[in-house]
């Protein structure tokens, strides 16, 4: 084995009730590198991490540490810790209600004893050798997210790991603080540390890797020096198509626009989500897609036509008549129907039956006071899960139980149900398999042609350009490119998206 | 920078500003008292009442409080003092009967309780309100199969440790005949407060109590801290179980006899005092002097508002209620502009 | 596609395996240890008139007011996932409405006894919002919300009063807590028959199941479909309310007076179990009403059980206790889990044996 690698992992499997996360993927960290890993949603990434961490169990697969040649059982984010692993994570794990010092140096210290003052010593010292701006004796909820994200990163630098993941550190720091991060990251390198980067940020990947690993599907894409990479081959790495590779497509035309009202039209709308202020409008029967890398605000921008967070500015008209959309109830009696990104958390009522959760949005419309008779919602879902073809013993059966694609299904027969004029679709088709996801592509380009207007979000872009008529681009959380006719090609796409500069 | 100086100046973290406000209400409360209430409130002895009423409360409060700080609740203790009270007073009206053995008693049900009660919460992940109500009934009930009417311990020794007072002659004033009555506390207080402290310094200075924090704040960024949060947890329960084992004999000293109804309530005076001392509801934010106070500020409530010429017995419950909801929605309020810098991910 | 018919029957009869077990298996008990234990009789009452008896009848109208808190429990914990521990308090509160308005006028009558009803019920919707503002616009958690009016629900009941146990004396109270003249059959019996019957048309005639049981299950998919996550909480703690005011007037018809300190004590951790033992999860979502009502008889029927083998009223504690633990324990993810596994082993097992 090389003698430089610190960490090798071989055939890494895992699947949870009805998706494959990780099939046998192989991952290799040298001494003292950057390395990015990177994919998009679904990719696999924070399994990978969260194997190689210990918070799951893999199912297959060996993971050697430290150029010895066996395998080392992590069961626990504390082996992981104790083998040199340590993790920061997106969300910051740290615990707002402690000191930033505790922070540092809870659950590491083998000493029964705290003395706190020698606590905020080191703690102190190490704060101001990395230039953070926190005092030790700080709650740590008071900081910023920002300083909250290099105190975790200040603790594992302190806990001499040879192994550092990095699971998007930066998706909320600003310009100078990646900056620091970049300098940390740079001399931790120079001190032999490997450092695995998880990002979404084209620009901060070869701003500092060495190495790119890309996962898709669950599935190892390959490993690239990043010279031997440039962006846009990175970005079809990600999406899975190669560049030469675009096949024809059957692009539906709309006749140009002449002045007729468009179904939807949003100005200078923004959400406490974060969004900058941005315009849109679609028209009746188009089919129009926001593209962007994860984090870009894609998602957050459909949430905020939905009034699914706290909209903060804009006004919103629908058919031409003003509307006030603060609660999805309001979008909802404007005619608009929204699958979510996050079926899990925010899509299925899991232990509710099948039936239930495809009558729902409409029973909500109709209000509390009419419920659907027994029959008729028996009629709804199985003409429903007879036309989607969803796959379930009965109605009765809890939605939680069917496969990810199924409960795709219910969600998006629970809007089809209220006929909507205008459908929001964000990510329908993660973690589903191919012959449902073509299926739901043809679905939506019917309906579009029965007069109804889809956003369609997705992070394959072919599958977007083989579905939209229309494709707003975002970067930063902001609007940076509009596509459509013949600018609809993979290759300009993906260079609106990577950034033209590059 | 200059170390030693910024530490000082620190912006109050929530655990102090919740204390702090319940510190404050209490000394204007106990102050305004004197001020217009004057008598009893003048003297030292006044002040020791409270304690040596409220030995057993203080006790079980730091328990509790360890219990929440830990994100759990348990609302057994009450009946475990009137289990461990009651088996303590008929173990010492039986022959040869002597006080180490009921004192090791009094800890070991304390300890049982807490060790299953833990056991079922953290290990096998069943809601602690669910677990510690059966804990409730059970030693409720045990407590009337082992006796339903109450008695009164005849052990001589015992009836001397509970005469036993600790005396501060300069603390005591004058009665009518012109006498001095030094201010008299009860050993029970002192029992009180010892634990006070080494619980203190538990959760401030020791590994495990600072784990109770983490584990309570945030149990999955405690887990990827490298917490075993199970184990936090399991000692959080076994730690308030044998503080109620403890408060159970020290009530026996307080009132000598084993009764059924003994301590009725004294979870829920237990969890109100953890409140307003500033432990909060969800978990991670407390401290047990806070809920010392807290302890204080219920009994002052109680003797403040008879001697105020509320003299209706509703007024007592009736005040504590709205004492308790105005501290319940401080928190909510201060909770509320904790999150507030985080991004919404709920 | 195969329709199953009778599944949805199938679906209900395993969910209320806890309860109908528990019940079947106490009447079994019963009868072997004295086979006239639910033999119903007459008897002439102590106003002469002849009124059904025995120990089913008895367990029947024993519970009526732990049915009626179950009822209103079980939607609180579906829909916010926690429970109310001020039941027993507001019915006392509610209760000493009851007496008050009726102890204010002249004479009682029916017009002033359904006044007093109406006051009640009230009184019980406002202790229901109160909690439920503090649970659902505040965040509090249930059982910690709860705990102001457990604190000083009962003195409130005490100072409605004016610190006296007043009695109403009047052949209607007396009919509503006993027996309506003529009718063999003890009167809280109908009165849950009401109320069950008023929730059957609310869920027959309003979606508010779905909506409290997705708010219960999932709240921000609840709140993408539309739904108004504070508003069903705050309803489900008003109908809780509302609940309490009929458990409160029963109690209180039963002994025609009001004594705040005894009224209904501890009933809140009977009404909780009663929902548990129901097959209800106790962290909300899906519910069954039905399941709550029959724990609710199944921990009366208990009760009585241990009542006539001669067990002190003050010692069932401890044996319910040792009920909770083991149906808690048995129903624990941690037990479940091992229990599938198992099965699985023993499938296993079965299909290697079967291959050789």
């Amino acid at each position: 084995m090389e003698q430089n690698i610190v960490l090798q992992a071989r055939g890494i499997s895992k699947s949870f009730p009805g998706v494959k996360a990780l099939q046998h993927v192989d991952f290799t960290l040298r001494r003292g590198e950057i390395h990015a890993l990177m994919g998009e949603n679904g990719a696999g990434k924070s399994t990978l991490i969260k194997v190689l961490t210990g918070v799951y169990t893999r199912d297959e697969g060996t993971v050697f540490l430290d150029g010895v040649a066996k395998d080392v059982a992590i069961r626990s984010p504390q082996d992981a810790q104790n083998a040199g692993i340590s993790t920061v994570y997106q969300e910051i794990t740290l615990c707002p209600n402690l000191t930033v010092a505790e922070n540092m140096f809870i659950g590491r210290d083998k000493k029964l004893l705290v003395s706190h003052k020698e606590r905020e010593r080191k703690a102190d010292e190490i704060l101001g050798r990395l230039n953070i701006p926190a005092r030790a004796a700080q709650q740590l909820g008071k900081c910023s997210l920002a300083v909250q994200q290099m105190i975790a990163i200040a603790r594992a630098v302190d806990m001499q790991c040879k192994v550092l993941i990095l699971d998007e550190p930066t998706s909320s720091l600003d310009d100078n603080e990646v900056e620091m991060l970049f300098t940390l990251m740079r001399r931790l390198r120079g001190e032999g540390v490997g450092i695995i980067f998880v990002t979404h940020f084209l620009e901060q990947v070869y701003a500092v890797c060495d190495r790119i690993t890309v996962l898709r599907n669950g599935e190892l894409v390959g490993e690239y020096e990043i010279q031997n990479l440039p962006a846009v081959e990175l970005v079809s790495k990600m999406m899975g198509k190669e560049l030469d590779d675009v096949t024809g497509m059957e692009k539906r035309e709309l006749a140009p626009e002449d002045g007729e009202t468009p179904v939807y039209n949003a100005e200078g709308l923004s959400s406490a989500n974060g969004v900058r202020p941005f315009d849109f409008r679609i028209r009746a029967g188009e089919v129009n897609g926001f593209s962007g890398l994860l984090g870009s605000g894609r998602s957050e921008s459909v949430r905020a036509i939905f009034g699914a967070d706290k909209v903060t500015g804009g006004t919103v008209t629908i058919e031409g008549k003003p509307v006030k959309v603060k609660n999805p109830i309001d979008a909802m009696r404007g005619g608009i129907g929204y699958l979510p990104e996050d079926r899990k958390d925010d899509g299925i009522i899991a232990d509710l039956s099948v039936r239930d959760n495809i009558i729902l949005a409409l029973q909500v419309l109709r209000g509390m006071g009419h419920p659907i008779p027994k029959a008729e919602a028996e009629k709804f879902a199985d003409e429903y899960i007879k036309a989607l073809s969803i796959k379930t013993a009965s109605a009765d059966t809890p939605v939680g139980s069917l496969s990810g694609g199924n409960q795709q299904k219910v969600i998006l027969a629970r809007w089809l149900l209220t006929h909507p004029k205008y459908l929001i679709l964000d990510e329908p088709t993660r973690g589903i398999d191919v012959g449902t996801k073509t299926e739901i592509q043809r679905l939506v380009l019917k309906l579009a042609e029965e007069g109804m207007s889809v956003t369609f979000i997705s992070s394959e872009i072919e599958e977007m350009l083989r579905t939209c008529s229309r494709l707003i681009v975002m970067r930063d959380r902001k609007i940076v490119g509009e596509l459509k006719g013949s600018e609809l090609t993979q290759d300009e796409v993906m260079r609106t998206i990577a950034g033209r500069s590059e | 920078m200059n170390g030693k100086k910024t530490l000082r100046r620190e912006p109050l973290t929530d655990n102090a500003l919740l204390m702090v406000i319940a510190v404050c209400i209490f000394t204007a409360m106990y102050a305004a008292a004197m001020l217009f209430l004057g008598g009893g409130f003048l003297r030292v002895q006044q002040f020791f009442n409270i304690l040596n009423d409220n030995a057993a409360l203080i006790i079980v409060a730091c328990g509790l409080t360890v219990v929440m700080i830990g994100g759990g609740i348990d609302i057994s203790v009450g009946g475990v003092i009137a289990l461990v009270a009651m088996v303590c007073t008929v173990y010492m009206n039986t022959e040869g009967a002597s006080i180490p053995v009921a004192v090791l008693i009094a800890v070991g049900i304390g300890l049982a309780f807490g060790v299953v009660q833990g056991t079922l919460v953290s290990y096998l992940g069943i809601q602690p309100f669910i677990v510690s109500l059966a804990g409730m009934f059970f030693a409720r009930g045990m407590t009337t199969i082992v006796s339903v009417n109450p008695q009164k311990v005849a052990l001589p020794a015992f009836k001397q440790l509970m005469a036993t007072k600790l005396e501060f002659p300069f603390l005591g004033y004058y009665g009518k005949k012109g006498n001095l009555i030094p201010a008299r506390l009860e050993l029970g207080v002192v029992v009180a407060l010892t634990v006070l402290v080494v619980m203190a310094f538990v959760l401030r200075k020791t590994r495990l109590g600072r784990n109770f924090y983490a584990v309570g704040g945030n149990p999955n960024s405690a887990l990827m801290l490298g917490i075993n949060v199970r184990f936090a947890k399991f000692c959080t329960y076994v730690i308030s179980g044998t503080l109620a084992g403890i408060a159970g004999f020290v009530l026996l000293m307080h009132t000598g006899a084993g009764n059924a109804t003994n301590a009725s309530g004294a979870e829920m005076n237990a969890i109100a005092s953890s409140i307003i001392g500033g432990t909060l509801l969800s978990g991670g934010v407390g401290n047990v002097f806070g809920t010392f106070v807290g302890v204080l500020t219920l009994a002052t409530i109680k003797a403040i508002v008879p001697a105020s010429g509320l003299t209706e017995p509703w007024w007592q419950s009736i005040t504590t209620g709205a004492m308790l909801c105005l501290f319940i929605l401080m928190q909510s309020v201060v909770l509320g502009m904790r999150g507030k810098g985080k991004r919404q991910k709920q | 596609m195969k329709k199953q018919t009778g599944s949805g029957f199938g679906n209900a009869l395993r969910q209320l395996t806890v309860p109908l077990v528990a019940i079947a298996i106490l009447i079994v008990f019963n009868l072997i240890r004295d086979p006239a234990f639910f033999s119903v009789t007459t008897t002439v009452n102590n106003t002469g008139r002849t009124v059904l008896a025995g120990n089913l009848i008895s367990i029947i109208n024993g519970a009526s007011e732990l049915a009626i808190l179950a009822m209103g429990m079980t939607l609180v914990t579906a829909a916010s996932g926690g429970q109310d521990i001020a039941v027993g308090a507001t019915a006392a509160v509610c209760g000493s409405v009851f007496v008050k308005v009726l102890s204010s006028g002249a004479s009682i009558t029916g017009l002033s006894i359904l006044i007093a009803v109406v006051a009640c019920i009230a009184a019980g919707m406002l202790c229901g919002l109160f909690n439920g503002t503090l649970v659902s616009v505040f965040k509090i958690q249930p059982m910690i919300a709860t705990l102001i009016l457990f604190t000083c629900g009962r003195s409130i009941a005490y100072w409605i009063n004016g610190g006296a146990t007043p009695t109403v004396s009047s052949p209607i109270v007396t009919a509503i807590g006993s027996f309506i003249p003529g009718v063999p059959v003890p009167t809280p019996i109908f009165i849950v028959i009401f109320v069950g019957l008023c929730f059957g048309l609310l869920f027959r005639f309003t979606s508010i199941r779905l909506y409290m049981q997705s708010v219960g299950i999932n709240q921000r998919a609840a709140r993408l479909n539309g739904i108004n996550p504070v508003v069903i909480k705050m309803l489900a703690f008003v109908l809780l309310g509302v609940c309490c005011a009929f458990s409160g007037v029963i109690s209180v018809s039963r002994l025609s007076l009001i004594n705040h300190e005894t009224i209904l004590l501890e009933i809140e951790m009977d009404a909780i179990l009663a929902v548990a033992i129901g097959g209800n999860s106790l962290g909300g979502g899906k519910f069954r009403m039905a399941g709550s009502v029959l724990g609710a008889y199944a921990i009366q029927a208990l009760t009585t059980t241990l009542y006539a083998m001669k067990v002190p009223s003050t010692d069932i504690k401890a044996y319910k206790a040792v009920v909770i633990i083991l149906l808690v324990v048995l129903g624990s993810p941690v037990v479940k889990k091992a229990f599938a596994n198992l099965k699985l082993k023993w499938a296993q097992r079965s299909a290697k044996g079967a291959e050789a």
